[in-house]
């Protein structure tokens, strides 16, 4: 096992590293205008293109940007907006990191739970009505934008219903764990709810299939010639195996809600997470913020992978010595 | 219909003691609706094991062997399939109990291993684990005494070092290794009847023999009925009492085992035992084949479902012949039964001297049209 | 299951009809043309594309308005009687404006007015035709490439294999959203220039391309994968053996097997693309004002949520229409052609 964290380590960094490369290529080799100008921001002074030439090395060689780059943004970081003088962009970004994993770890939490749940269910009860609801929430979650539905739930707990049905729900914002858990969570569950909604119907849909397929695997027979309840035959040995593919799915998904979806949740229910950051950041074009923000989502997303597939070598013997 | 009366008087009579029978199958029918109609995969079959005794079922692949005994244990789980018939267990009909009822019989009165060891156990959980939860199904035992008598059953079927092998994983055991462990599982309850679905046919030859001895010894230390299911007549011989010989879905022929490798009656019967090479024996340039391919149940001919491959088909085949010789040896053919050595001799010779036999039966031809082996005049 | 148990009825009948003399394509399309979800799906797909094509003919003839100029001092007929399209805001400070809501009179602002005094329903019909053409034209682009590319590796193998594998590694385990932004926002203020051809910054080229481009892999490494096992099938093995050309087998033999699965990726992919491009446009960085898309009139929504929502939520049930339909299709040609192909998760 701890040879195999270690070849995953291995294996993160190495990605890392090459998106680092990618992100640094994007936005200091893409052919057309000069870097500087991007950086510095729109109707930059000539004393602040200077600055940022020599800041970022820009006329050195490719490689030695890099290193600076990588300098500023992990060393130093004093990388500094342009658009806001003088704002450092690391402290912002560290800053807003909590508020998106907050967002993030609920949402998963509940999109798992009700997709286990209810692809377990629709699995044990297959060829009832539940499968075609199934099926239509599942195409439903990948079909609706997110920001979208983000915005329909505002308009109704916010404002529509908001004198009645809904009126015990805060303002929208953020208040953190330490300050108040109560409150924390209270902010969090209509964003936690409206990410799990889209999630959670793909989920059940996959634990259906995978429940399915596995109830057919030869290992089913022998649970149940062993004399085992259909129930313990469902839940520890068809579910159990199932998890396996869902979990690795799972991690692919977590990485695409950590760098997608969840950045726009955030957006629309006005919580100051990385993702409002890079929204903010884009409506001006504060190109070091964006790159700040783009880098260390991509990191985390990569970690975040690493993680699950520890957890899945976890719950699958099979890959743990291979 | 006093013909099938009479037929299930011989066919009790096929399975050695009738009352004290442990089980008693009758006219075990499955079928599954399908797109092209209703299939019966296995039709009409009855036969009893008394205890302590070893039963070889043995046919091609298709001609619904498995199927018979995953029915009796209510391991077909397909909504398009349909068990009917009758059998008993120690007096209580299988095939009519609920499925509520019939668990607490799985595992600890009845267990059963299948053919493939590779396959046959959960991926996640470490043998001893799969083990120790069998025990703990019907016996109300702590986890630590489960896991104790694991290992003693890993010892008993012959893996060295158990108690280090109990943590292993199925897939850190080797196939032979496995279809042990698979066989210490079926035993943990000590059930009165094991039924083995070609425990040997993934294994290599070694292997296979190793798990027929252990299979003996089983039988001898646990007193335990068996059911062997399998395609080779060599395990058979090796190791059952009685036999039965299926074909689509029907009993062929069967009987004491000395009775049906000795005087086999059944022309499908001499193809099995003539295809497999006696060193003893004197040498043939090639052995016989049996002609043509296994009858898919999805067109079974309306007669003797063996016709279409058969060397002394006649006009008679066009019927279907019941089950009757008997009264311990039985068999379903219109042969004339004091011929049937002779015919059997016939048969080989043709066979071997032939150069494609399956050509013959291509053209439906008989064997000799000249002379047609006169017809039973029934039982 | 054993031999035995399995009685082979399905594989019986499906192996009938691998024999059956009308063809895979053509069983597939009478398959296709039998699930009835599909169909509907289809419909609805087709009735969206046309209304969304038919934008300018509304625009001039029914609507009798411009979906691209705002139109802040002017006045429509409500209930016979004229009213103005902006009024001033009544709610908070009084320092907006509050557009006309929805009238359901298709000559007059059928879905009201956005901030700018725009026809929601016109611009909803113009975003619509850019929200398709991007999905449509990017999954294309992104599903021809990813074939190329996907076949390339999958039968060379070598170091073609090994440098766009990797490739496709890198892009994968790259947040689709933030490398869809980092290239955004660096083409939007400069444009795109390869050789003579120069792409401007506001151009629906730039969004295509980008969109296309990252999702790539997605469909490109399913189809390595694929290649890489058909190269090891007898038939292509006795192609090799006969000395027939490369070229040949891939035309002859491997095309022929990854179509399928191109054809099921094509209409999930055009889904997912359209929901990209108006999230990118959402954040501003897809479509460029004053050109519209779906995405682009929900971001222009964003403050007249509650006091005029049918902005966001007319242009929002859209996308959620056509992807759901979209979706839906492509299961269908899915169990219709049976391959296992399956997009990852969802963005």
């Amino acid at each position: 096992m701890a040879m195999f964290i270690g070849r995953r380590a291995a294996a993160a960094v190495f990605v890392l590293f090459t998106i680092s490369v990618l992100v640094f290529l994007i936005f200091f080799a893409t052919p057309g205008v000069d870097p500087a100008a991007r950086i510095a921001g729109r109707n930059a002074d000539p004393a602040t293109l200077m600055q940022v030439r020599h800041e970022f090395g820009l006329d050195r060689p490719i490689p030695i940007r890099y290193g600076l780059m990588m300098e500023h943004l992990f060393v130093q970081r004093d990388l500094t907006s342009f658009v806001n003088r003088g704002a450092l962009v690391i402290p912002q970004i560290l800053q807003a990191v909590p508020v998106t994993l907050s967002l993030v770890a609920g949402a998963a939490v509940i999109w798992m739970v009700l997709g286990l749940l209810m692809g377990t269910a629709a699995a044990a009860r297959r060829g009832t009505a539940l499968d075609p609801l199934m099926m239509l929430l599942g195409v439903v979650g990948v079909s609706i934008p997110v920001y979208w539905l983000g915005e329909v739930v505002n308009l109704l707990t916010q404002s529509r219903w908001h004198s009645g049905l809904f009126s015990w729900v805060p303002p929208l914002g953020y208040v953190g764990l330490s300050q108040s858990p109560g409150q924390w969570a209270l902010h969090l569950l209509f964003p936690w709810l409206t990410l799990a909604a889209l999630y959670a119907g793909i989920y059940a849909r996959i634990v259906r299939g995978e429940i399915l397929e596995a109830l057919n695997e030869d290992y089913v027979r022998t649970a149940r010639a062993k004399g085992l309840t259909e129930r313990r035959i469902l839940i520890r040995h068809a579910l159990r195996c199932s998890l396996i593919p869902v979990v690795s799915l799972f991690g692919l998904d977590f990485g695409a809600l950590v760098g997608g979806s969840a950045l726009l949740t955030e957006v629309v229910f006005g919580l100051p997470g990385v993702g409002k950051l890079t929204f903010d950041s884009l409506q001006n074009l504060d190109l070091p913020v964006i790159m700040g923000c783009v880098m260390y989502a991509a990191f985390f997303v990569v970690l975040a992978n690493a993680v699950v597939d520890v957890l899945y070598a976890a719950l699958d013997p099979r890959v743990r010595r291979a | 219909m006093p013909e099938s009366s009479l037929v299930r008087e011989t066919v009790r009579g096929a399975g050695a003691a009738g009352p004290e029978s442990l089980l008693d199958v009758r006219d075990l029918t499955v079928s599954f609706r399908t797109r092209q109609g209703v299939v019966r995969a296995v039709d009409g079959l009855s036969f009893s094991l008394a205890p302590g005794e070893v039963l070889g079922i043995v046919g091609e692949s298709g001609s619904g062997k498995s199927v018979s005994v995953m029915s009796l244990l209510g391991l077909i789980r397909d909504p398009n399939a349909r068990v009917e018939g009758q059998a008993l267990f120690r007096g209580r009909d299988l095939v009519a109990m609920r499925d509520k009822d019939l668990r607490p019989l799985r595992g600890r009165e009845i267990a059963m291993i299948f053919q493939d060891p590779m396959t046959a156990m959960t991926p996640v959980y470490t043998v001893g684990w799969q083990i120790a939860e069998q025990i703990r199904a019907h016996d109300d035992v702590s986890k630590r005494v489960a896991h104790e008598r694991a290992v003693e059953l890993l010892d008993e079927v012959g893996i060295p070092d158990p108690r280090r092998r109990v943590g292993d994983f199925p897939h850190e055991f080797s196939g032979g290794m496995r279809q042990r462990a698979v066989i210490a599982m079926a035993l943990a309850n000590n059930p009165s009847l094991l039924i083995a679905d070609e425990p040997t046919t993934a294994l290599d030859v070694t292997t296979q023999a190793q798990i027929l001895d252990l299979m003996r010894r089983l039988r001898v230390e646990h007193g335990s009925s068996i059911i062997l299911i399998t395609h080779d007549m060599g395990v058979v011989s090796d190791i059952a009492d009685q036999v039965l010989v299926m074909y689509a879905g029907r009993a062929a022929e069967q009987g004491p085992k000395k009775d049906v490798f000795h005087r086999p009656r059944h022309p499908y019967t001499w193809g099995l035992l003539d295809s497999v090479p006696r060193p003893r024996a004197e040498r043939v340039r090639r052995l016989p084949t049996i002609p043509g391919s296994p009858a898919s149940p999805l067109d079974v001919a309306p007669g003797c479902p063996f016709a279409p491959r058969c060397r002394m088909r006649h006009e008679r085949c066009d019927e279907r012949p019941e089950l009757a010789g008997g009264p311990a040896h039985v068999d379903a053919c219109w042969l004339p039964r004091d011929r049937r050595q002779e015919l059997r001799r016939e048969v080989v010779e043709a066979a071997v001297a032939e150069g494609d036999p399956g050509d013959l039966t291509e053209h439906g031809a008989p064997l000799d049209a000249s002379t047609p082996p006169a017809p039973e005049q029934g039982p | 299951m054993t031999s035995d148990t399995s009685i082979a009825v399905p594989a019986g009948s499906s192996a009938r009809r691998r024999r059956s003399s009308a063809g895979p394509w053509r069983t597939a399309l009478v398959t296709l043309r039998r699930d009835r979800v599909a169909m509907i799906s289809l419909g609805i797909f087709l009735l969206v594309v046309l209304a969304c094509l038919l934008a300018p003919v509304y625009e001039h003839s029914v609507a009798h308005t411009d979906a691209f100029t705002s139109n802040i001092s002017g006045t429509t007929i409500v209930h016979g009687k004229p009213s103005p399209v902006l009024a001033p805001s009544s709610t908070g400070l009084g320092l907006g404006v509050t557009p006309i809501g929805p009238t359901w009179d298709l000559h007059h602002y059928f879905l009201g007015a956005d901030g700018q005094g725009r026809d929601v329903m016109a611009r909803l019909l113009f975003g619509g035709r850019n929200s398709l053409l991007i999905g449509g034209v990017s999954a294309l682009i992104a599903c021809g490439v990813a074939t190329v590319l996907g076949v390339a590796a999958g039968y060379f193998g070598g170091v073609l294999d090994a440098v766009l594998s990797r490739l496709f590694d890198v892009v994968w385990a790259f947040p689709v959203y933030l490398l869809a932004i980092s290239l955004s926002v660096v083409l939007l203020t400069s444009g795109l220039t390869v050789g003579p051809v120069h792409i401007e910054g506001d151009s629906l080229w730039l969004p295509i391309l980008i969109i296309a481009v990252i999702y790539v892999p997605y469909v490109a490494r399913p189809l390595r994968g694929q290649v890489l096992s058909l190269r090891g099938r007898e038939f292509i093995q006795a192609g090799v053996g006969n000395g027939a050309s490369d070229l040949r087998i891939l035309r002859k033999d491997v095309l022929p097997n990854v179509m399928p699965t191109v054809l099921v990726f094509l209409p999930l992919m055009t889904a997912l693309n359209m929901l990209t491009e108006s999230a990118l446009s959402f954040l501003s960085i897809g479509v460029q004002p004053p050109n519209a898309s779906w995405g682009t009139i929900i971001n222009d929504g964003l403050g007249l949520l509650y006091t005029r929502p049918m902005v966001t939520v007319a242009p929002g049930l859209m996308i959620a229409v056509t992807a759901v339909t979209l979706n839906l299709l492509g299961d269908g040609v899915r169990s219709a052609l049976d391959p296992k192909a399956r997009l990852r998760g969802a963005a």
